[in-house]
């Protein structure tokens, strides 16, 4: 990666909380703590990997960049097409309006995400149509032109999702996605649905289209095999708090927190001469809405000592460029992937 | 292909008549389950991996029906010599000996624990239940045994798991209490149809973990039903490999992964992200996608996507299987 890559998202402390409520007056006698205080950056043209098993926090935090949600404190600051940068909490409801034509979302499900009443032409132009393409004729140019690069044929315009295959949808919604040329695109879990030849189709699909439109990804998944293809830096996240981030061959090869390193030893290999002696965690994943003190990773740590269950652990650059929240990051030797 | 094998499937049938026309899901199926063995049975969806195990269980919904085959099962040893081998399409699906079999010498674990237990009794109750089914004890050493294969599982606290309701516990624990129930009556065979799936990766961990230690302390075969490679990888001694309704290969799992014959189980073995692979490197999908089973192709199932396709001969004929080495059978016509 070239260091001159300019930053084109930058999300500092982001929390989201959600209230648990209860009894009649319906109280708020709590909170989940659904994201807690997350930093990252995403430079220009490239994939963040944003990883973690359910409930950490991924799905909230990409939602809540895209200001589907209200984060319930931080900050997004976003570069605009005309290279200055904006805070999104900070903009009128009309110039974030604006500025969503430049951050899009591909969804999990391709079979849910779509409406089957409308045809290819009307999934795929109405987002043209929102963003003031009123001219009937330039929308059906512009949408056979997106199947086109999708992979798709436009013949196929006037049908009706139904008849497609689940990896053919994903291409439907990865076509309206790109309807309005955003710069930033929020994938979450776009391959886990799909059969696993077709999953190779869709992640070959994304490169290509992210060097022919110079796409930045946000792309979220809990397959760490998926993560490493397509991503050039890797987050992980655990219980709303993100607990490493490093360039993906650093992060695979040498992780410096415990949970990313029983992460990968968790994966099982399509290879039976790898089986290998897997870290296996005790416990389950911490509960967001009473999560343990010091360290939440802490109850399940394999290297935990006393400072990890009083004190949280801050975020450090443990080497150039690799972060870590851990406060044993520096003197733990873990085992990666090469 | 196994001397003595615990459960021998050949050339099973299970079709779906409906009114668009018939589905076979499962068409023509053929493997052996060595006692004690794990066989990975891996395909993608519409592949009739699942329906070949309701079949196996006898519990197809209508309208299926199976229409050929046989389903042989070697019951469980008397003191006096060799358990007697049943056909299982010959029997009753509720009669008594398929309700002896069912759930006591084979057992299955879903997917989705949480549609296994019912949501209004508690997990405690259904295994004595199905302790007190299929076993001669009392009500009360039931309530033991259950306790004992919570405890078994891994089930923390497991007296007070007893009275607790499937909804209650958490993905994870309601798939140790799946495991339990399934157990507690000492199957020979476990059938687990996608065990993992809906798991988390560090508890899908701990979970393989556990049906391996219980596999070598109780000595069942397992089943193991999956779309993941790397699942069966870690897990199976022998993989058959299924595609629209058929094995297209099987053999040992080294030789699957290493020695892979069929065109679909290798562009399958290319085509899959891994985890130590080059960092933004292209993939080799395989092209076009699983068709819809009302669009089965003619002659061999896997011809529009063959790399190796071979036009008046793979897209007439269906290949039938055959041995093309140690335990190692495809189903291809290069092979012939």
């Amino acid at each position: 990666m070239t260091a001159s890559r300019q930053t084109l998202l930058r999300v500092s402390g982001l929390q989201k909380l959600f209230p648990i409520r209860k009894g009649f007056l319906k109280r708020t006698v709590g909170h989940v703590r659904a994201v807690d205080g997350v930093n990252f950056h995403i430079d220009e043209g490239e994939t963040l990997g944003l990883v973690g098993e359910s409930g950490c926090g991924k799905t909230t935090t990409a939602r809540c960049i895209l200001r589907a949600i209200e984060p319930t404190a931080g900050e997004v600051f976003m570069r605009v097409a005309e290279g200055s940068v904006v805070e999104m909490g900070k903009l009128r409801p009309a110039q974030l309006r604006a500025l969503r034509r430049e951050m899009q979302m591909i969804f999990q499900d391709p079979f849910t995400s779509l409406n089957p009443r409308m045809t290819l032409l009307d999934l795929v132009g109405e987002p043209l149509l929102v963003h003031g393409l009123r001219s009937r004729r330039e929308r059906e140019e512009r949408v056979a032109d997106l199947l086109r690069r999708v992979g798709l044929r436009p013949e196929y315009m006037r049908r009706f999702p139904h008849a497609f295959s689940g990896g053919e949808r994903q291409r439907i919604g990865i076509a309206r996605a790109l309807a309005l040329h955003p710069r930033l695109v929020v994938a979450d879990e776009p391959v886990s649905a799909l059969d696993v030849s077709v999953q190779a189709q869709i992640l070959n699909l994304l490169l290509d289209l992210q060097s022919e439109l110079r796409l930045t990804y946000l792309f979220v998944a809990h397959d760490l095999s998926v993560v490493r293809h397509i991503s050039n830096r890797v987050a992980v996240m655990y219980v709303g708090r993100m607990v490493e981030l490093a360039e993906t061959e650093e992060l695979f090869s040498r992780p410096r927190h415990p949970y990313t390193a029983a992460l990968l030893s968790a994966v099982p290999e399509p290879d039976p001469r790898t089986r290998s002696r897997r870290i296996v965690l005790q416990g389950e994943v911490a509960n967001p809405a009473s999560p343990p003190g010091g360290c939440f990773f802490h109850p399940r740590c394999p290297h935990a000592i006393e400072v990890c269950r009083t004190q949280v652990p801050a975020w450090q650059e443990t080497s150039p460029a690799h972060f870590a929240a851990c406060h044993r990051a520096q003197e733990l030797q873990l085992a990666g992937v090469e | 292909m196994i001397a003595r094998p615990l459960l021998s499937v050949r050339n099973l049938k299970t079709y779906f008549a409906q009114d668009e026309g018939t589905v076979r899901a499962v068409d023509g199926v053929s493997f052996d389950v060595a006692p004690g063995a794990t066989l990975g049975i891996v395909g993608e969806s519409g592949c009739g991996k699942s329906i070949t195990a309701r079949s196996i269980m006898r519990i197809v919904d209508r309208p299926g029906r199976i229409v050929e085959g046989e389903i042989n099962f070697r019951r469980p040893s008397t003191p006096g010599g060799d358990g007697p081998v049943v056909d299982l399409t010959k029997l009753e699906p509720n009669g008594v000996e398929m309700r002896a079999i069912r759930g006591a010498e084979i057992a299955l674990i879903f997917q989705e624990p949480m549609s296994s237990f019912s949501p209004v009794h508690s997990v405690g109750n259904q295994i004595i239940e199905a302790i007190l089914l299929h076993q001669p004890l009392g009500r009360r050493a039931a309530r033991e045994r259950a306790i004992e294969m919570l405890r078994r599982t891994g089930v923390s606290s497991p007296e007070e798991r007893m009275d607790q309701l499937s909804n209650q516990l958490s993905g994870g624990l309601r798939q140790r209490a799946m495991i339990a129930m399934a157990l507690s009556c000492e199957p020979t065979l476990l059938i687990a149809d996608e065990p993992t799936t809906a798991l988390d990766v560090t508890t899908q961990t701990q979970i393989l973990e556990l049906m391996r230690r219980l596999q070598q302390e109780d000595g069942m075969a397992i089943m193991l039903i999956t779309h993941d490679l790397g699942v069966v990888a870690e897990m199976a001694t022998d993989v058959a490999v299924m595609y629209l309704g058929r094995v297209v290969e099987q053999a040992p799992v080294d030789a699957i992964f290493h020695d892979p014959r069929h065109p679909y189980t290798r562009a399958l073995l290319r085509s899959i992200p891994r985890i130590r692979s080059r960092t933004r490197e292209r993939l080799t999908p395989i092209a076009g996608a699983v068709p819809h089973p009302y669009d089965r192709p003619t002659g061999c199932p896997f011809h529009p996507r063959c790399a190796d396709f071979m036009p008046g001969k793979c897209d007439r004929q269906a290949p039938s299987l055959r041995s093309v080495g140690d335990h190692h059978a495809v189903s291809c016509f290069l092979y012939e």
